[in-house]
């Protein structure tokens, strides 16, 4: 008993993520104030930063790609209910797939290079994630644990893998030697000089496919439904005789190739050689961004753009604002994730507790809207 | 037997409601309830799932407050605020699910929640005293230092009867307090009560089983679509005019159907051991038949081993040792799609649980309607999902089974507990199978669903498939099987027929006491 008190789908695509967004920036706000700069002038900034020049431009859609890539990663893990928090990793440990692929092609074409490297990164990606998988299946070994753990183990391997065998003789940085051009993804200044400097390329593109592919993968397949249908209940998907086991594997290896396409779009969109670290967060970031765009497609898509901006433009405001350095665009970036990501449903309650007052409207309406399209 | 129940008017009836109204969102749950409670009463409450009866009992209990309404204990107008409130003013509860810890001792259960101050062996001890009187005052026997997880159902429940007590709890709220009980455990409650009733408590006695009504309340009061219908003394009414009232409608509380005429073995199980998920054996070396077109019912307290029996069957559950065969070939079910190869061998199978296991209560309806078959040619080529088509078949589905309502889009969750089951149904009946395994199919379900749910089920039988049925619900059991097998301890200890067989000698099977011959066969 007790009517399942929900509120309306917009409501809760739309306006909870903006109620959220305004009281981050708000917080935001006060924080640039205490440290006596002006928040409308640092607001002026980030927007300026990320859309006022093509240059802005191309590197806000440059991280907006990567945190694609990331987002769609956690979310296909959380709608099989699911938390990999080891995109990070799994990004990186693509890096050395692609760089394989490149470093053994980049004499060849581009055409050759470029789809192989993507396949390269997806595998080493994939695996990194299947193997939390397989042991969360067949051993229950909680994914969030072993995930995080291939983090790190992730890391410290990457080290020794780029220290021992891929650091060209005589060099100090820990990365391998750069790439021909062949191997590099190409830019789209190339084609639109519009974009100045910034190395926004063509993994953009993949991204955007893969955000209409996810759609396709989790709402109109046999194994979209299976998914989801093991993520609300793992119990139905074992009545039904879906394997759990390999729907787990299958799902975690799509997750970990998906974040790998962000090793695509860094190693040979921008770097053009294996840097250490190149992950830079950006896994942990696709978390905060599957978390604000509700795990779907369009919601991912926005969110990436909103964390790109944030990127783009937090780092343009150190140059604007005197008092405004590294750590203070950390905030920032922190409180949109705390408040978008990990306290979502913070204004969820009262929410409800408005749309129940307007519920004058009748039964059958609160329930058409609380379930129409939630499938969309 | 019938105590005077309307009390002199000096002496205010225990709890009077008057005009309660409760709404969660948009539901109405309670609309303008109000109810006399005499003191010194049994009084049932009846109504089907949704009525309002629980909310109404929360209300009273402090769970959740009114939104307009009075509620009077002792003649007095108290506002509950909350469980301890509640219990301040003598009202106890005893819930359908047991509020106890497993692994605590009887006497450190009763004291939960009335520990007192740091040291607990002061209380331990005015406890044990304190206990030791209220059995002997109400006839409530259990050993205080037993171990909860150690004593059978019947007895925990007495613990939760005696935890009310030792609260001081003069009127005693029961929620669905047999759905869990042997026929013989449901009696030595009604023992209790009775006893209860004399030493001067009251009793709201909360159920859905009109016999249970009839056999013990002095009153009774229906609930429907979240209003009060009538409230009625037990002995001017009868079974078919409490269930009218409840529905609304005239209901056949009994099934018709013709004798069944059995074909050919459908289903064999030989010497089948099942382990549960801590590898202790429930099911212990089982075997039996079901021919095409007879129904056997599996009777027995829950927990006799009968989940883990359908599972395996179903494919859910890997057998330690024995062999199922289907129209003569042996299949094997192991590994975890199991489900699905049970479905591709023509095996249907309506799970216990619907809502932990036969559903995605968050899928919309048509997402249901194809669970365990969304592999299938019919709903899409290849690895596409043909959605157009599933929402068709939900559509379809919907109507013959009088799903209400009939909106395939609608999200499950909110369907009521008849609906749901008649999904899953609708689900599992509609692929044609040759064998089909029911568990529970009426548990939480209201009854003029549970006619529909039966007339299908013999249709089912009719229509020459092997039927095997397992149920708590005795009359269920009863009024359904060709053949009755009665389950304790993991085996099968009696075969019936249901023509036959009374109660009572069912009763004694399924507490182990008396096995007929027939053992297994």
């Amino acid at each position: 008993m007790g009517g399942t008190s929900s509120i309306p789908r917009w409501a809760d695509i739309v306006l909870l993520p903006l109620l959220n967004l305004i009281l981050a920036f708000l917080i935001s706000g006060l924080v640039v104030l205490m440290i006596g700069e002006n928040p409308l002038m640092a607001y002026y900034a980030i927007f300026y930063g990320a859309f006022g020049s093509g240059d802005g431009l191309g590197y806000t859609l440059y991280y907006a790609t990567n945190f694609v890539f990331t987002g769609l990663a956690v979310a296909i893990a959380a709608h099989a209910g699911l938390f990999n928090i080891g995109a990070e990793g799994q990004a990186y440990v693509a890096g050395l797939g692609a760089i394989l692929v490149a470093l053994a092609l980049d004499q060849t074409s581009v055409f050759l290079v470029v789809p192989l490297a993507i396949l390269g990164a997806a595998a080493f990606g994939g695996m990194w994630a299947a193997i939390p998988g397989w042991l969360q299946a067949k051993r229950g070994s909680h994914i969030v644990i072993t995930t995080i753990m291939f983090n790190f183990i992730a890391s410290a391997a990457m080290i020794y893998v780029l220290n021992r065998f891929l650091k060209p003789a005589g060099s100090n940085g820990l990365e391998s030697r750069v790439l021909d051009q062949t191997a590099w993804m190409p830019q789209l200044r190339l084609f639109m000089p519009g974009f100045g400097f910034s190395p926004v390329n063509l993994s953009i593109v993949l991204a955007l496919l893969l955000l209409v592919g996810f759609y396709i993968l989790v709402w109109h397949t046999k194994f979209g439904f299976a998914l989801r249908t093991m993520g609300k209940n793992p119990l139905a998907s074992r009545y039904a005789g879906m394997s759990n086991v390999k729907l787990i594997v299958i799902t975690m290896a799509i997750s970990g190739g998906l974040a790998g396409m962000m090793a695509i779009n860094q190693v040979l969109g921008l770097n053009h050689r294996l840097v250490e670290n190149f992950v830079a967060g950006a896994g942990f970031v696709g978390i905060a961004v599957a978390l604000m765009g509700r795990n779907h497609p369009v919601g991912i898509a926005l969110a990436a753009l909103l964390f790109g901006v944030l990127y783009q433009g937090g780092s343009e405001m150190q140059f604007v604002m005197p008092n405004v350095n590294k750590e203070v665009v950390s905030v920032v970036q922190a409180l949109v994730i705390l408040f978008t990501g990990a306290m979502e449903g913070l204004f969820r309650p009262s929410l409800e507790r408005l749309f129940a007052g307007w519920g004058g409207s009748g039964k059958a309406e609160a329930i058409a809207r609380t379930t129409a399209g939630s499938e969309s | 037997m019938q105590r005077p129940s309307g009390a002199a008017a000096a002496n205010p009836p225990a709890i009077e409601l008057k005009g309660i109204n409760k709404h969660f969102g948009p539901v109405h749950a309670n609309r303008d309830i109000d109810l006399v409670v005499e003191r010194g009463t049994v009084h049932g409450i009846v109504g089907e799932n949704g009525a309002g009866k629980s909310t109404l009992m929360s209300i009273l209990y402090g769970f959740y407050t009114a939104d307009s309404g009075d509620i009077l204990v002792n003649g007095l107008v108290q506002k509950i605020t909350d469980s301890r409130h509640a219990l301040g003013l003598g009202i106890g509860m005893v819930h359908q699910h047991f509020m106890l810890v497993d692994n605590f001792t009887v006497l450190e259960n009763v004291i939960l929640g009335a520990e007192g101050r740091f040291r607990i062996a002061p209380a331990l001890h005015k406890a044990r005293a304190a206990l030791k009187a209220l059995a002997a005052e109400y006839k409530l026997d259990v050993d205080p230092d037993a171990i909860i997880e150690e004593i059978s159902v019947g007895q925990q429940q007495r613990v939760e009867i005696l935890k009310a007590l030792y609260r001081g709890a003069d009127i005693l709220i029961l929620d669905e307090p047999t759905g869990v009980l042997t026929p013989e455990e449901a009696d030595d409650l009604f023992r209790v009560l009775r006893t209860l009733r004399e030493q001067g408590k009251t009793v709201i006695l909360i159920t859905h089983k009109l016999r249970e009504i009839m056999a013990i309340t002095d009153n009774v009061s229906v609930m429907r679509q979240g209003a009060m219908v009538r409230t009625l003394k037990t002995a001017d009414t009868s079974p078919g005019e409490l269930a009218e009232l409840m529905v609304g409608r005239r209901v056949l509380l009994q099934v018709e159907k013709q004798p069944s005429l059995p074909g050919k073995p459908m289903l064999e199980v030989k010497k089948l051991t099942v382990n549960d998920d801590r590898k202790v054996a429930r099911v212990k070396d089982i075997s039996l038949t079901v021919r095409a077109g007879e129904i056997v019912g599996i009777a027995g307290v829950a927990g006799n081993g009968q989940s883990e029996l359908l599972e395996c069957i179903a494919g859910m559950r890997d057998p330690v040792s024995g062999e199922i065969r289907l129209a003569g070939d042996k299949i094997s079910l192991r590994g975890d799609d199991g489900g699905r190869k049970a479905r591709l061998a023509g095996l249907a199978h309506v799970p216990e649980d619907r809502q932990r296991m036969g559903l995605v209560t968050s899928f919309e309806a048509w997402e249901n309607s194809i669970l365990g078959y969304e592999y299938t040619e019919q709903f899409g080529r290849g690895p596409f999902l043909d959605i157009k088509a599933a929402r068709a078949h939900a559509e379809e589905r919907i109507k013959t089974f009088d799903v209400r309502p009939p909106n395939p889009r609608l999200k499950t969750a909110n369907f009521s507990g008849g609906n749901q089951q008649k999904i899953v149904l609708a689900r599992e009946l509609g692929q044609d199978p040759d064998v089909l395994i029911v568990g529970q199919p009426t548990r939480g379900v209201d009854i003029g669903a549970i006619e529909f749910i039966h007339k299908q089920i013999i249709a089912m039988r009719d229509a020459g498939k092997a039927i095997l049925l397992v149920s708590v619900e005795l009359d269920e059991i009863r009024s359904l099987s060709d053949r009755i097998l009665v389950m304790f301890d993991g085996r099968i200890v009696g075969e019936a027929d249901p023509a036959k067989a009374t109660e009572n000698e069912l009763g004694l099977m399924m507490a182990g006491i008396a096995a007929t011959g027939g053992e297994t066969r």
